[in-house]
């Protein structure tokens, strides 16, 4: 900082102090006063600082992973996968097709006697050996699952990746004491399973759907979503470099037709899916009447409540990460806020300023916390559904920020004056748009989280203990969070009510439903 | 003039703002609206706040930022020896390190102030006069604080005497402890008192023997309500001094403080900030938590004696890309 700047920052601050001492005598005074001198140039302004590409090395075309192989579609399909940061095509994929999903069904089939038959010890040997190929590799990982994804590194480097490998410790440690977790003795697998997952945890969504398939000695074939194919693939070369064998575990990138295809393959045993709730009302009829055992991890409008003893700053903290991690395109995303009428305007201001301080932009840079929308399809969703919110009379507020000229974009945004007749009150976003609507007695706030169709997610904030578990025993949600959010561990089985899905991931409860039992 | 709000018990004859700001009059009216007021303020969820000083702890501060934050951190430090050995020559060259920190480089900034016990102001005075460094001085019985309120004041009056352009004063944690709220509050309010309109007052919570965050929430009100200048987590003679958190509490204080009041209020961390990565971790605290107002050395100061040179190793490295070491700053 340059002396004549200094002398002027200092000149600025002898003002502020006097204005301070003004107002302090002034018995009105409840505005924020602005000390700020408006010529101040050097603000703390933090330079660029993004992650390095150069740590992974994506390919220009990839195959169907088959048997152990990769292997191009049965009818030359492919399809391409971008960046949603910048629209950048980042490589070319097989798309699969009916004939290439009853191939993996048959090498997983074919597969399943062997690895079925090998003892947990031995299983748990190649889910250790995953588990540390992926920690050696987070980096790379990480900086594909962004690349691909358009979430923020910080993200992918912190939550997404150390999650990923958690979780395959963590199953790897069940496959020799299934006699043990409750489901009688030599708890026998399912067979085939047939797993379809999202795009807005490419990765972990893997991890949580391969981990317990395995290590209770079933076999996978695995079809990621088309705009975030890459991470799948290269768990298939870590499955690889890991010595699993051949057609324990098949990825099939593709379209909501493989997807089709794959969970009405007669030779399935087991469907496991996770996505939105009119695709899981579709395979539920898909797989009605067959053998097949079916979970579903759908979506949710999970509700945040905020007490008025609630801790503030940590409440806000919370309710920041409830809504805008992975720009909220988290299906336990606590995308209601629920606030006692008497803190309301507080911890509005609280909230409004604390977005203001969200960092927008290269989700590369280890500085960002809100990174791109996954495609233009969600993004052109989210739109209207906020849209909606506006026509509605909601009272739309976004962040200031500035959006960058490519990809796909959207600032966070919150509604007040919400009801629950409003249509953003209502339907699920998955986007960065929070909604806000009060409650003036523990009955109304449990009765207002309640009354939507999902049950996935829910959070208390208060200091009272008793309070806590109160509510938390009368809110219909599979997960309820106190005084914290959006937190995931292994250990802990997640799922859902109603329409969120049934059947539980994670933790002992995590593997019934890979088991006959 | 600021402070004769009507209930105040003692009107406090200071130019300066002593006692509650007006708006807050009515709270430190008696021992029980203050017990009811501090007891009623939000509580503090340790492992929610916590969190968040970790992941602001992740901010990644490279070049011109990186360079910006290391002058601002410099700028910043109120260097410190508070040591029964300390002797004149000592504090001579403790001040001569303040007023041009970097020998070789004259375009490193001056520290905020030099930081002595208050037999040492004197010579402190000398040895920064001419130059925009303050010197600030530790007082009221530091750093136990076990002593007569008339000592304490005495100890205040001497330093402000022989120069001290700041006062660190430490709270009565005992007091506090108890729950004596009332009694801490006089006790500042004295103590700013006896520091005149010249000598800005930094209040020492020892935030280590205070031990909850609740606690140190209540502290941090309390303090501003009986007038600090500055709050202050702790001595850097117990275990636990500044920690992300704390600091990250304390800025949180602050800014609601002013938002009710108007009345903007500095925060000092000491004890246990070492190193440059620890100190623009706290700089990006005070950036995202109260922004740029508090960005100067009139609002926020590091208490900090080893800092010093690893910010100005850090500044070199920057400067020529290569690290020369510890011989090439100078040991006083």
């Amino acid at each position: 900082m340059s002396k004549k700047n200094k002398k002027t920052r200092q000149a600025a601050v002898a003002s502020a102090a006097e204005a301070g001492g003004t107002l302090a005598a002034t018995a009105a005074a409840t505005a924020p006063v602005a000390h700020a001198a408006p010529e101040r140039a050097s603000a703390f302004a933090y330079a660029p600082a993004p992650e390095s590409r150069a740590v992974v090395d994506i390919a220009p075309s990839y195959g169907l992973f088959i048997d152990g192989e990769f292997t191009e579609a049965a009818d030359g399909r492919v399809f391409k996968t971008v960046s949603p940061a910048t629209e950048e095509v980042l490589s070319e994929v097989a798309q699969a097709g009916e004939a290439d999903v009853d191939r993996a069904v048959k090498a997983a089939r074919k597969a399943f006697g062997v690895w079925s038959a090998l003892p947990g010890a031995e299983r748990a040997k190649y889910l250790f050996r995953i588990a540390r190929i992926i920690q050696e590799r987070s980096r790379e990982l990480a900086v594909l699952e962004t690349l691909d994804n358009g979430k923020p590194i910080r993200e992918t480097r912190d939550a997404d990746l150390p999650l990923v490998a958690a979780h395959f410790f963590y199953y790897a440690g069940w496959a020799d004491k299934l006699d043990h977790a409750g489901y009688g003795a030599h708890p026998r697998p399912l067979g085939v399973a047939g797993q379809v997952i999202p795009w807005n945890f490419p990765l972990l969504m893997l991890a949580w759907k391969i981990a317990p398939a395995l290590a209770t000695g079933n076999t996978v074939v695995l079809k990621p979503a088309e705009t975030t194919p890459l991470s799948a693939l290269f768990f298939a070369d870590v499955c690889r470099r890991a010595g699993l064998p051949r057609g324990v575990v098949n990825i099939l990138p593709g379209y909501g037709d493989a997807g089709a295809a794959l969970v009405a393959h007669p030779d399935v045993d087991k469907v496991a899916f996770t996505g939105s709730t009119a695709v899981g009302k579709q395979i539920a009829r898909t797989v009605a009447g067959t053998r097949k055992k079916l979970t579903l991890e759908l979506g949710g409008k999970g509700a945040n409540i905020v007490f008025d003893d609630a801790p503030i700053d940590q409440a806000v903290e919370g309710v920041v990460n409830g809504i805008f991690f992975n720009q909220g395109q988290v299906c336990c995303a606590g995308s209601r806020l629920l606030v006692q009428e008497s803190i309301h305007d507080e911890l509005l201001d609280s909230l409004k300023r604390r977005l203001s301080t969200l960092r927008l932009g290269d989700p590369l840079d280890k500085n960002t916390d809100i990174g791109a929308i996954n495609s233009a399809e969600q993004l052109a969703r989210i739109t209207s559904l906020v849209e909606q919110g506006e026509a509605e009379g909601a009272e739309r507020w976004s962040a200031p920020c500035e959006l960058p000229g490519n990809g796909y974009w959207f600032a966070p945004t919150l509604f007040t004056g919400v009801t629950q007749a409003h249509t953003v009150a209502r339907d699920e976003i998955f986007g960065p748009v929070l909604s806000v609507l009060t409650f003036r007695t523990p009955d109304e706030a449990v009765a207002k989280a309640n009354n939507t169709p999902y049950g996935l997610s829910a959070g208390i904030w208060t200091e009272k203990g008793s309070r806590i578990l109160a509510v938390a025993n009368r809110l219909r949600a599979g997960v309820v969070w106190s005084n914290t959010f959006n937190k995931f561990d292994p250990t802990s089985p997640f799922g859902g009510y109603k329409e969120s899905g049934f059947g539980r991931e994670g933790g002992r409860h995590g593997l019934e439903a890979y088991l006959d039992v | 003039m600021s402070s004769t709000a009507p209930t105040s018990p003692q009107p406090s004859p200071t130019p300066e703002r002593a006692g509650a700001p007006a708006a807050l009059s009515d709270v430190t009216a008696s021992d029980g609206a203050l017990r009811r007021f501090l007891h009623g303020l939000p509580g503090v969820d340790a492992v929610g706040l916590e969190a968040r000083a970790a992941s602001l702890g992740t901010r990644s501060i490279k070049t011109t930022a990186k360079a910006y934050a290391i002058d601002l951190a410099i700028s910043m430090v109120d260097l410190t020896t508070l040591e029964g050995a300390d002797t004149p020559g000592k504090v001579r060259a403790l001040g001569a390190k303040a007023v041009r920190p970097d020998p070789t480089d004259r375009t490193a900034p001056a520290t905020a102030a030099v930081c002595v016990y208050p037999d040492m102001v004197a010579a402190a005075k000398e040895a920064v006069a001419g130059s925009a460094v303050k010197v600030a001085s530790v007082a009221t019985a530091f750093p136990a604080g076990r002593a007569p309120l008339a000592v304490k004041l005495a100890d205040v009056r001497e330093a402000v005497a022989a120069g001290a352009d700041e006062i660190d004063m430490v709270i009565d944690r005992g007091a506090f402890l108890a729950g004596n709220y009332r009694k801490v509050f006089d006790e500042i309010t004295a103590v700013k008192e006896a520091c005149g309109a010249s000598a800005r007052l930094k209040v020492i919570f020892e935030t280590g023997e205070l031990s909850t965050y609740d606690n140190i929430r209540r502290a941090s009100w309390l303090g501003m309500l009986a007038g600090a200048d500055f709050i202050k987590t702790s001595t850097g003679k117990v275990a636990v001094n500044a920690t992300p958190a704390n600091t990250l509490l304390m800025l949180e204080a602050v800014r609601d403080f002013r938002a009710q009041t108007g009345v903007q209020v500095g925060v000092k961390p000491a004890g246990g900030i070492r190193t440059t990565k620890d100190a623009v971790k706290f700089l990006v605290l005070v950036n995202e938590t109260v922004g740029e107002d508090w960005l100067d050395n009139h609002w926020f100061r590091f208490g900090a004696s080893s800092l010093l040179n690893d910010l100005l190793m850090q500044r070199q490295k920057l400067a020529t890309g290569r690290y020369s070491g510890p011989d090439y700053v100078t040991v006083d």
